[in-house]
C-alpha cells in the first residue's frame, strides 16, 4: 500500500499556511488537549518512546536531549528552533515553513511545554525570505487569536515565539554557533561541555531542535508513538549503537534528476527507489555515477560499486536511514538531501565545488579547519586547472583525515564534514582523479569565474 | 548629522523587549539599517552600539563576521542579485549562469553596476535546489533561471 504523507499532507492545499485552514484540519487540537490532560513529562516520555531522532543531521534522540535539562533550574529555559538550513542540496525545512508553518509552530508549543520553556527563538536563515514571511504571518495570527502569550489555550502555560533572521552563514546551523549568533555575536561555535541543555542561549539551559523534528513532534503527539514506530526501520541487531530509524522522513532530490522534489516516505527507502520512483530517474536519460546521500558533508556513494555481501546490489541500493550510508563509508544520513551526479560530470569539478563551499564557510576559529579547508581548495583548484601532481591525491586524503573532530582538533564538526566528501571522492573515484592528473586536461570551468571580491 | 533617523532608532528599540539581553538585537538592528541605507557606516555602528549599550567594536566585530553586511566604503546597489553556486546549481548550469550575468551586467561578482542599480554576487547555497540553477533577488528565490530568464530579470531590476 502506498504511503500516505503526513508531514506534507497539507502543502498543496490552498491557503495551507493560514490558521483557519490549519484549524479546519484539526490543527492546535493536539496542543489544547495536551495542555489540559498531560504533564510536561508525559510529552517528553511519548517523544522518547516513539524513538524520534533529530532530523537536522546528527540524528540525536530528541526526547533524550530534552531530559538533559537540569531538573531544578529556576529558569528560564529556552527553545531555539534551528531553521538555518544551509547544507547544500537541502530544502526540506523550507517546504514545511513556507507551506505549513502552523504544523511547525504547534510542534514548538508542544516542545516548549515539555521542556517548560516560556520562550522560543526561531532562527531562520536569511535566504529563506518567503519562509520568514510565512512564519511571521502565522505567528501574528496566533497572537491575534490569543494562542500565544499569557495562558495559552486556557492553561496556565505562557509562551512567546520570537522570529530571528540570520545573515548568510552556514556555521549558524551548528547549535552553539546559532546560539552565539542569536546573542548578537559572531557565530563561533562554543567549546562543549557545557552543552546547551546545561548552559545555552543567554547562559540559560537551552534545547536546539530542527524544524522537521518539531513537525514530527506534532504528529507523534497527535497520532501516538505506536504509529511513529510502525514506520521506518528498527535498530540493526548487528550494530549495538544503532537506535533505529523510526517515522516518516522528508527527502529532497536535487542535481541530475528529472524531478527535483521534496518527498515524504518512511525511513529506510533506498537511493535507487528514491531517484527512480520519486525523482523520475536520472535526467536526459543518462546514468548516475555518484550520489551525495545527505548533504555535502556526508560524502559520496559510488553508484556502480558492488555492495559487500549482497549479490547484484550496489551502493545505489543502500537504505537511507540513520544506519545505511555508514555501510558505504559515508558519514551518515545527514539531512537526507539526495544529490545525483550523472556520468558526464567530472568528479574533479564536483570536489572543487565542495571544497570551495567548506573553505568559504569555515568560521575561521580553529586553525585545522580554517587552513585545512583552504588547503583542500587549493589542491582541487590545481587539479581542475590541469596542474595536478601525482602526490596531490594522497595529500588531500591526509589533510581530510587530520582536520576532523575525531582526533579532537576542532571545536565543531564543520571540518569533519569537509573531510568526508574529499575522502570518499578520492577513495571511490581515484582512477578518474588519476586520469585527470595524467592527462593534464583543464576543466571547462578552469578559466572562468574570477569571483573577485564576492561575498 | 546622525546616520540613523529617529524612526529607525525607534524600530531598533522596539526589538529590545523580545530578548533577555540587548546585545541580541545586534543582527536585527544591522538588518534594519542595511536594508534601508544599503550599507552600515561606522557612524551607524556607533549609533547602534549606543542604543544597545555596547562598545562600537562589539557591533563591528559581529557585523564583519557576516560578509553579508556591507561596511564603511561599500554600498549595495538598489537590488542585490545573488546567483547560487551550490552543488545542485553547479550541476545544472550555475557557473555558466554566473558568467552570463557578469557579461550582461558588465561587473564581476561582488561589484555594483555603474548606474547603481544591481549588485551581483554569488551565494554558496540558497536552499532552492529544487529550482536549480537558482537566484536570490534580495531575499526572494527565482527558480530554474535560464540565461534568457536572467536577462529578463536583469531588465526588470534595471527599471527599479
Amino acid at each position: 500500500m502506498p504511503y500516505e504523507p503526513v508531514l506534507l499532507a497539507r502543502i498543496n492545499k490552498p491557503n495551507s499556511g493560514k490558521l483557519e485552514g490549519y484549524r479546519a484540519d484539526g490543527g492546535y487540537e493536539t496542543i489544547a488537549r495536551v495542555l489540559k490532560d498531560k504533564q510536561p513529562l508525559d510529552v517528553t516520555t511519548q517523544v522518547k518512546d516513539a524513538g524520534l531522532r533529530g532530523r537536522g543531521g546528527a540524528g540525536f534522540p530528541t526526547g533524550l536531549k530534552w531530559t538533559f535539562l537540569p531538573k531544578d533550574h529556576p529558569g528560564p529555559v529556552y527553545l531555539c528552533v534551528n531553521a538555518d538550513e544551509s547544507e547544500p542540496c537541502t530544502y526540506n525545512n523550507r517546504i514545511l515553513m513556507e507551506k505549513d508553518p502552523h504544523q511547525v509552530l504547534e510542534g514548538i508549543m508542544l516542545a516548549c511545554y515539555a521542556i517548560k520553556s516560556p520562550k522560543a527563538f526561531y532562527y531562520v536563515r536569511y535566504e529563506y525570505g518567503d519562509s520568514y514571511r510565512s512564519l511571521a504571518a502565522a505567528v501574528e495570527e496566533l497572537y491575534a487569536a490569543g494562542f500565544l502569550g499569557k495562558g495559552i489555550f486556557g492553561s496556565s502555560f505562557d509562551l512567546d515565539i520570537v522570529l530571528h533572521r540570520g545573515a548568510g552563514a552556514y556555521i549558524c546551523g551548528e547549535e552553539t554557533g546559532l546560539i552565539e549568533s542569536l546573542e548578537g555575536k559572531r557565530a563561533w561555535p562554543r567549546i562543549k561541555p557545557p552543552f546547551p541543555a546545561i548552559e545555552g542561549a543567554f547562559r540559560k539551559p537551552t534545547i536546539v531542535n530542527n524544524v522537521e523534528t518539531l513537525a514530527c513532534v506534532t504528529q507523534i503527539m497527535k497520532r501516538g508513538k505506536e504509529w511513529f514506530q510502525s514506520l521506518g526501520v528498527p535498530p540493526d541487531p548487528k550494530n549495538p549503537r544503532d537506535a533505529g530509524s523510526y517515522g516518516p522522513k522528508l527527502y529532497t532530490l536535487a542535481g541530475h534528476v528529472e524531478k527535483s522534489v521534496c518527498v515524504e516516505v518512511p525511513m529506510g527507502i533506498t537511493i535507487r527507489d528514491l531517484v527512480e520512483k520519486h525523482g523520475g530517474g536520472v535526467w536526459k536519460g543518462r546514468k548516475a555515477k555518484a550520489v551525495n546521500p545527505g548533504g555535502l558533508s556526508m560524502g559520496f556513494v559510488d553508484v556502480n560499486a558492488p555492495l559487500k555481501g549482497e549479490d547484484g546490489k550496489t551502493e545505489y541500493d543502500i537504505p537511507l536511514d540513520f544506519n545505511g550510508p555508514g555501510r558505504v563509508q559515508c558519514l551518515g544520513l545527514g539531512t537526507a538531501a539526495v544529490t545525483v551526479i550523472d556520468d558526464q560530470t567530472s568528479m574533479v569539478d564536483v570536489l572543487h565545488n565542495v571544497c570551495q563551499f567548506f573553505s568559504h564557510e569555515s568560521c575561521g576559529q580553529c586553525t585545522p579547519c580554517r587552513e585545512g579547508t583552504g588547503w583542500m581548495l587549493k589542491i582541487t583548484d590545481r587539479l581542475r586547472r590541469g596542474l595536478g601532481r601525482k602526490e596531490d591525491l594522497d595529500i588531500l586524503v591526509d589533510v581530510a583525515d587530520r582536520i576532523g573532530i575525531m582526533p579532537g582538533t576542532t571545536i565543531c564538526g564543520l571540518s569533519d564534514g569537509a573531510g568526508w566528501p574529499v575522502k570518499t571522492a578520492i577513495r571511490k573515484f581515484r582512477a578518474e582523479f588519476e586520469a585527470a592528473i595524467k592527462s593534464g586536461a583543464k576543466s571547462k570551468y578552469a578559466k572562468s569565474l574570477t569571483m573577485a571580491g564576492a561575498h | 548629522m546622525a546616520a540613523l533617523s529617529e524612526d529607525m532608532k525607534n524600530r531598533i528599540r522596539a526589538f529590545i523587549p523580545k530578548y533577555p539581553r540587548k546585545q541580541a538585537v545586534t543582527l536585527p538592528a544591522l538588518h534594519l539599517v542595511h536594508d534601508e541605507l544599503r550599507t552600515v557606516s561606522n557612524e551607524a555602528i556607533v549609533e547602534i552600539a549606543e542604543i544597545l549599550e555596547l562598545h562600537p567594536s562589539e557591533v563591528h566585530d559581529t557585523m564583519t563576521f557576516y560578509a553579508f553586511f556591507k561596511g564603511e566604503g561599500e554600498k549595495l546597489g538598489t537590488t542585490r542579485l545573488w546567483v547560487c553556486r551550490g552543488l545542485a546549481c553547479m550541476l545544472r548550469g550555475a557557473y555558466e549562469l554566473i558568467e552570463h550575468c557578469e557579461h550582461k551586467l558588465g561587473v564581476h561578482c561582488g561589484q555594483t553596476t555603474a548606474d547603481g542599480k544591481v549588485t551581483l554576487e554569488f551565494a554558496e547555497c540558497i536552499g532552492a535546489c529544487d529550482g536549480a540553477p537558482a537566484c536570490l533577488i534580495e531575499d526572494v528565490h527565482a527558480m530554474n533561471v535560464t540565461p534568457e530568464k536572467a536577462d529578463q530579470l536583469i531588465t526588470e531590476l534595471k527599471l527599479k
